[in-house]
C-alpha cells in the first residue's frame, strides 16, 4: 500500500512485473522488485511517468530517493557498498518484517 | 509503420526536418539555434560549481540543498531543467552516477554526457560491480569507503561534488575549476592535483 | 539471477550479458547527425508536442536486436517518427514522400 514514506522507513518494492501484462513505461528497474530498502528522503512530486509516457492524464506521485545494500539486490553483491534509487511512492511497501519494535 | 521506421536513421532524419519545416514546427533556423544553446553547455560549468563549493562553505551547503538555485547563481540557466541533485563525497563516501534504463544527465550543468555514459556496458555494470567498472579508469577506493551508486530512474538529474584533492591549497576558484573533469562529476574518477 | 526475468530489454542494469564487456571510456566526438536529432527532439519537447517519457517509451518499443544494434541517436530518431506519426503531427505518406524525393 502506498503512503507517505518517513525517512529510516524500511520499505520493499513490490515484486510486481507490469512488463507481462501490455506495453507500460516503467521506471522501477527490474533489479530492485522484491528487494528490501529504507528510505532516505521524499524528493517531491511529480506526474506519474507511466501515465505521461502514453500521453494519458499523469496524477502527481511522490517520489522517494530508496538505499539498498549491494548484497541485498545481487548474489555477488559486495557487503558494505549500497545503491541509492528514486523510486514512485506506489512502487514501494512497508517491510512489515523490518519494522523498529514499538515502545 | 515499422518498415517507415526501420528506415536508416540519416535518411529519416532529413525527411523528418523536411515535413515539420514545411509544417512550421522546426525551422532550420530554430534547429541551428538550437544546436548553439546545447553546444555551449559543457562540464566546465559544474566544475566552477565544484570550486566554488571547495572555497565557500555557505555556496557548497546551498548546492547540497537545491542545485539548480546553486547552479543560476553563478550564471547557468536553469530554466526547464530538471531538478538538479548533487551527491557529496566525503572520505567514507564515494558516489557514482549511472542511468540503467536510459541515459539521464545533468546536461544544463554538465552539457551533452559521454559516449560511455549511455554505453549498455557501463549501464549493466555500474549497479553491480561499480569498483570493477571504475577500475577501467584507474580508480581505486578503500575497503574503508562506501561506493554508493545512484540510478537516476526518475525526475532528478544527478551530479558529484567530488573531494578536493590534496595540493591546491591557496588555489584560486579558476585554478580549482581547472582540475575538475567531467569523469569527477559523474564518479568514475577523482580530480588530483596534478 | 536475470535470465528467467519478464526484464523489458532496454532495462540494462545488472545483466549478465554486459556485465564482462569492457567500455569504450574514450571521448567520441558528436557528428552533425548527433547534433541534429538532439536539436529536433529538444524543439519538438519545448513546443510540448512530446515529452521525454514518450521518447523514452518509443525508444523502449524497438525490437530487442535492433535497440542494440543501433547508435543512441539512430534509436531517438525513430522514436521520434513513431511519436509523431502516433500523434498525427506527420502522417506515414508525408513522411514516404519526403524519403522519395531524397
Amino acid at each position: 500500500m502506498s503512503g507517505i514514506f518517513a525517512p529510516g522507513t524500511p520499505v520493499r518494492v513490490r515484486d510486481d512485473w507490469p512488463e507481462t501484462r501490455g506495453p507500460v513505461h516503467i521506471r522501477t528497474p527490474h533489479y530492485l522488485r522484491g528487494k528490501p530498502g529504507t528510505v532516505v528522503r521524499r524528493l517531491g512530486t511529480f506526474p506519474n511517468p507511466e501515465d505521461l509516457a502514453f500521453a494519458r492524464p499523469a496524477a502527481e506521485r511522490p517520489l522517494y530517493h530508496v538505499a539498498f545494500a549491494q548484497d541485498a539486490v545481487w548474489p555477488d553483491g559486495r557487503s558494505g557498498d549500497t545503491l541509492l534509487v528514486e523510486l514512485y511512492d506506489h512502487w514501494l511497501e512497508l517491510d512489515e518484517h523490518r519494522q523498529e519494535p514499538g515502545p | 509503420m515499422t518498415t517507415l521506421l526501420e528506415t536508416d536513421g540519416e535518411k529519416l532524419l532529413v525527411a523528418l526536418r523536411t515535413v515539420l519545416e514545411a509544417k512550421g514546427i522546426a525551422t532550420a533556423q530554430e534547429i541551428a539555434e538550437r544546436i548553439a544553446v546545447t553546444d555551449a553547455g559543457s562540464p566546465a560549468q559544474g566544475a566552477r560549481m565544484v570550486a566554488r563549493a571547495w572555497v565557500d562553505p555557505a555556496y557548497r551547503a546551498q548546492m547540497l540543498q537545491d542545485g539548480a538555485a546553486a547552479a543560476e547563481a553563478l550564471g547557468i540557466t536553469m530554466r526547464g531543467a530538471p531538478p538538479l541533485g548533487v551527491l557529496e563525497n566525503t572520505p567514507t563516501l564515494h558516489n557514482v552516477v549511472v542511468c540503467t534504463l536510459c541515459s539521464c544527465y545533468p546536461r544544463a550543468v554538465l552539457g551533452y554526457p559521454p559516449f560511455w555514459f549511455k554505453s549498455a556496458a557501463y549501464r549493466a555494470r555500474a549497479v553491480r560491480d561499480p569498483r570493477g567498472l571504475l577500475s577501467e579508469w584507474g580508480t581505486v577506493l578503500a575497503e574503508t569507503v562506501r561506493v554508493q551508486v545512484v540510478d537516476s530512474t526518475a525526475d532528478y538529474r544527478w551530479m558529484v561534488l567530488p573531494m578536493r584533492p590534496a595540493g591546491t591549497d591557496g588555489w584560486s576558484e579558476e585554478k580549482l575549476a581547472g582540475i575538475v573533469r567531467e569523469g569527477d562529476m559523474i564518479g568514475v574518477t577523482v580530480p588530483a592535483a596534478a | 539471477m536475470d535470465s528467467n526475468e519478464p526484464r523489458a530489454h532496454h532495462d540494462l542494469g545488472g545483466v549478465s550479458k554486459f556485465l564482462c564487456e569492457k567500455v569504450d571510456i574514450e571521448p567520441h566526438a558528436l557528428t552533425d547527425f548527433d547534433r541534429e536529432v538532439d536539436a529536433l527532439v529538444s524543439i519538438v519537447r519545448m513546443k510540448r508536442l512530446m515529452t521525454v517519457d514518450e521518447l523514452r517509451r518509443g525508444i523502449e518499443a524497438i525490437p530487442e536486436e535492433t535497440y542494440h544494434r543501433l547508435s543512441y541517436y539512430r534509436r531517438w530518431v525513430r522514436s521520434l517518427a513513431d511519436n509523431l506519426i502516433r500523434k498525427g503531427l506527420v502522417t506515414e505518406a508525408e513522411l514516404q514522400a519526403a524519403l522519395r524525393r531524397e
